[in-house]
């Protein structure tokens, strides 16, 4: 076997090795009730904003503190505390992915992020916004 | 129906354009498809000349199709959903073109636009090239016209088209006010347009100059990746393996120069708009640009190796192939909306995903095919490299290139590995360390590849050559690397000490990579400047190299918010990372006291501009940064901010907004709550209390303003507040021509305002206090600081001028070759 082969082997072996480790660091998206289930766990939760609940954001006591209620799909809920700015479009988005793991009472995130509403549906609004402005000046 | 204020003939005009493109791309790729299959049959020349003029029809036609639709951009046709949905009347005219490759059907349509380009350059050139290579060639610009035909096809529909009505794309029918007697089942009004008055406007995060010229470099870098495989495929094809390497190599540099220079720039696009505090942050699309060009790199080392040994033709096959469609996978990966989780900027999904699919299978499919059954003829040289030939070290060095990106992009995969077995695997808790943690390997093996590589020499090195050789380079190396070491503190201990240390020898590889390649310039080629161009690519892989590893293991948070912390930072947890700037109230941030001096609004939109004054402890140096943010642009909530940084030549001081108080929210709705209060006594508020300190009163005042017994009063206030802060406050009150006018005093960093409202004979004072958050105007933000950012900006110039220098030089090469040949 020619070196080069050898060469060869041993490096498509290392990929490999590497690709499996990776899975093994890799985490999982989770329910709120599995993410509770196992505390600990760095898990990514998708889940949607309560906005019956308050949000706790005070950026000039604290910028680095928010805290706030979140639902998902099975109807479980929990809140979640994050030690950073309150990301923007918060209130706005139909959907958060959080990433961070289950504490004591609440979840403990380290990463947000945030899906709006897609831009399609965006410019319907927009559109029947305008639309409504300019019902104004027409009789037909 | 005829409607009012539409401009028809531009669409007309762009359909038309639309199916003739479609037409001759198809024309062109079976007609240079029969003169390149029979080249011995008396038709050929025919074909080849059909095939010629249906490619320039199809140069023509999507020359044309990108003029119209520019055209209805800059004259705001907002008829046509393109216009609508991706510009509005205040953008800037420089942002335009922006606009244009906003949507899917732009982006391809620039694409398109540099395959004619680069087709028009190659029938300059290679005629006996010419029918194969333009063939897959006019292939891929059919496929390119079907994403942008908008056909349907048995119900089924092809491709988006740019031209469609906004009438017709279905955004208003659910807008009665735009349908006969506000029904929305029936037609349109005929005066609908009188409605539309302006688009939807251009992503503000777009809104940047380098939006405008990212994507154009970008999508050459893309377009170019075309032409090695065109070559290589033609290759297969006809059975001549290998006799195309010096024809495509000066395409392969270009290529490499040009994709490299787009994917940076889009690292410059991120760190100059975006706010993760960064160019570079692993996501999928920005590793889907940067796989296909580390295998188009793997390539073009492989292909020098077979153009001077004869070994490693089979691997640049491959490469090249892969190059191309890993361009397709990422095509796919970023356009079909599957990376909805993972991205923060993919293309939102069209419902053209299986289009895409069919896209990446009619080529990568054939062409591997093409490649196995071709695989034992084409031609490799059974006796084995010396292990001191340069062939030798360089196949490794693009071996592993070429698997690292294989690693990067099996990782990018994971949501469409999810999307077919159905699991739910997420990326690791720390992503960016996950593909950090491998590549600084990577970077290890391949800076000490390139530094030692030009001093190999092909077929065998004798080992006295080789050590007199680059000796020295050797010791300056070590040298310089360990002063970078011992002085630059280059220690990154966020991860394990494993990490810091593969570190410290990846720093080692990048210096040696830099100084072995500048000496080489003397040593090795004499100062011939002609034939440097790849010592002068290696020096800039070294600096872009150095410039990672450094920017990146020495990024500081600057805003540490040290002070109000209510919970200590965990071992686990990241440092708190935004302080809030009350307006005009210094504060201490690391060796800068900062002072968020004012603000002011662009003119024509919703743009706010905050100063902020950067001042250093030491009173050497005073600057001022201007972050923006767009605040509730065009009616939507929130806030997108970009950042600003100072440059120095050493680092950048780099910060943005993470927060402002709501605007709507800064309605005035407290009220003022009255107390009654004698010198020394103490009035309570929600944030600490006052003391009242003394109530003077004056009465000698000018009558022609006061009037005849005009008086004023006036009360001085201490307030202490409950962050430890002492404040001086003295509202006022006036009695003037027989009228009393409070003159309230503002004490805006606690945002309360004192008001005095009566004086008593007894100097009892009636003091009203109201507490606002509007009052307190302040912003947050998160600053950084990037050390040798500019040795990666410098590294990535470097590089590409010494791919640019050597394609020159091959193609000088050829043509004197082909000269003394004839």
């Amino acid at each position: 076997m020619k070196k080069i082969h050898i060469a060869l082997l041993v490096l498509i072996a290392a990929s490999i090795a590497v690709l499996i480790s990776f899975l093994k660091t890799a985490t999982t998206y989770d329910s709120i009730n599995i993410a509770m289930s196992k505390p600990g766990k760095f898990v990514h939760v998708m889940a949607q904003l309560d906005k019956t609940q308050p949000i706790e954001y005070d950026a000039v006591k604290n910028p680095n503190y928010l805290r706030f209620t979140v639902f998902d799909s099975t109807g479980a809920r929990f809140q979640v505390v994050y030690h950073n700015a309150k990301p923007d479009n918060m209130e706005m988005s139909d959907k958060l992915v959080l990433k961070g793991r289950y504490e004591n009472d609440h979840f403990e995130c380290k990463d947000i992020q945030t899906k709006c509403p897609s831009k399609y549906k965006d410019n319907m609004a927009a559109a029947k916004k305008e639309a409504a402005s300019s019902t104004s000046g027409s009789t037909n | 129906m005829d409607y009012i204020g539409e401009h028809r003939l531009p669409g007309q005009l762009g359909h038309f354009f639309l199916v003739l493109s479609l037409v001759a791309s198809l024309v062109a790729a079976f007609a240079y498809f029969k003169s390149a299959h029979k080249d011995m049959h008396p038709d050929a020349p025919y074909w080849k000349r059909l095939g010629r003029i249906a490619f320039l029809i199809e140069v023509f036609s999507v020359f044309a199709i990108f003029g119209i639709l520019f055209y209805i951009i800059s004259n705001h046709l907002f008829e046509y959903k393109y216009a609508w949905q991706h510009s509005s009347r205040s953008l800037e005219v420089k942002y335009l073109l922006a606009c244009f490759w906003e949507g899917q059907e732009g982006s391809f349509l620039l694409w398109s636009v540099w395959h004619c380009v680069l087709g028009l350059f190659l029938l300059t050139r290679k005629k006996e090239w010419e029918a194969p290579v333009m063939s897959v060639l006019s292939f891929v610009q059919f496929c390119l016209a079907t994403m942008i035909a908008g056909i349907y096809i048995f119900g089924w529909k092809m491709g988006s088209n740019p031209f469609i009505l906004l009438r017709d794309s279905g955004v208003l029918d659910s807008a009665p006010a735009l349908h006969l007697d506000f029904d929305v089942s029936k037609a349109f009004r005929p005066d609908y347009m009188l409605s539309i008055k302006d688009g939807n406007d251009l992503n503000p995060l777009l809104q940047n100059y380098w939006m405008v010229i990212h994507p154009p470099v970008l999508f050459m870098g893309f377009a170019s990746t075309t032409i090695p495989f065109a070559f290589t495929i033609a290759g297969l094809w006809k059975k001549k393996f290998g006799e195309w390497v010096s024809d495509t190599l000066p395409w392969a540099l270009f290529c490499g120069a040009v994709l490299g220079v787009g994917i940076m720039m889009g690292g410059m696009w991120a760190y100059e708009s975006l706010t993760f505090g960064g160019y570079w942050a692993w996501d999928p699309v920005e590793n889907a640009s940067l796989v296909p060009w580390m295998v188009m790199i793997a390539g073009i080392h492989t292909l020098l190796v077979y153009k001077h040994t004869g070994y490693s033709l089979r691997a640049t096959h491959l490469f090249f192939i892969l190059s191309f469609a890993l361009i397709l996978y990422s095509t796919f990966l970023t356009r079909s909306g599957i990376l909805g989780e993972s991205s923060v900027h993919a293309f939102t999904d069209e419902g053209m995903n299986w289009q895409l699919i069919a896209f990446m299978s009619v080529f990568v499919l054939p062409a591997l095919g093409l490649f196995f059954k071709r695989y034992s003829e084409i031609p490799a040289i059974r006796k084995e490299e010396a292990t001191s030939s340069r062939e030798f070290w360089m196949f490794i060095g693009s071996l592993v290139f070429f698997l690292s990106a294989i690693v990067i992009i099996a990782k990018t995969s994971l949501p469409v590995f999810n999307k077919i077995f159905g699991s739910h695997i997420a990326p690791p808790e720390n992503p960016e360390y996950a593909y950090n943690q491998i590549q600084v390997f990577v970077a290890i093996i391949l800076g000490t590849l390139t530094a030692i590589g030009q001093y190999l020499k092909y077929k065998q090195t004798t080992s006295g050559f080789f050590w007199k050789k680059i000796g020295i380079p050797t010791l300056i190396a070590a040298v310089a690397a360990t002063l970078i070491l011992v002085f630059g503190d280059v220690n990154y201990k966020k991860e394990t000490y494993g990490f810091m240390i593969a570190i410290w020898g990846a720093v080692v590889a990048a210096v040696y990579a830099i100084i072995a390649n500048a000496s080489y310039l003397w040593l090795g080629i004499k100062g011939k400047l002609k034939i440097a161009g790849g010592s002068i690519a290696h020096i800039g892989f070294g600096m872009v190299l150095l410039g990672i590893l450094i920017s990146s293991s020495k990024k500081e948070i600057l805003s540490n918010n040290i002070e109000g912390a209510p919970v200590a930072v965990g071992p686990n947890e990241d440092p708190r990372d935004n302080l809030t700037l009350f307006e005009g109230i210094p504060s201490k941030m690391g060796q800068y006291t900062l002072t968020y001096e004012s603000d002011s609004q662009h003119p024509k939109k919703e743009l706010w501009f905050y100063n902020i004054r950067f001042k250093r402890n030491d009173g050497k140096e005073e600057f001022m940064l201007q972050p923006n943010a767009f605040v509730n642009y065009k009616g939507r909530e929130g806030l997108m901010a970009n950042p600003s940084a100072k440059h120095y030549w050493d680092h950048d001081v780099f910060t943005y907004i993470t927060f402002l108080p709501n605007p709507a929210a800064e309605k005035d709705t407290a009220k003022f709550n009255t107390s009654i209060a004698k010198a020394g006594d103490t009035i309570f508020y929600s944030k600490g209390f006052i003391i009242l300190d003394t109530v003077t009163s004056q009465s000698n005042l000018p009558e022609e303003i006061f009037g005849k017994d005009g008086s004023l009063q006036q009360a001085v206030l201490k307030v202490h507040a409950k962050t430890g802060s002492l404040y001086t406050i003295s509202p006022k009150m006036a009695r003037a021509k027989g009228e009393t006018v409070a003159l309230p005093d503002t004490l805006t960093a606690e945002g309360v305002i004192f008001q005095l409202q009566n004086v008593h004979r007894d100097n009892t004072i009636e003091l009203g206090v109201k507490e606002s958050a509007a009052l307190s105007k302040f912003i947050t933000l998160k600053a950084y600081k990037f050390p040798f950012i500019l040795l990666l900006w410098l590294g990535v110039i470097v590089t590409a001028t010494g791919m640019l220098m050597s394609m020159f030089q091959r193609i000088t090469q050829q043509r004197t070759k082909k000269q003394a040949g004839a």
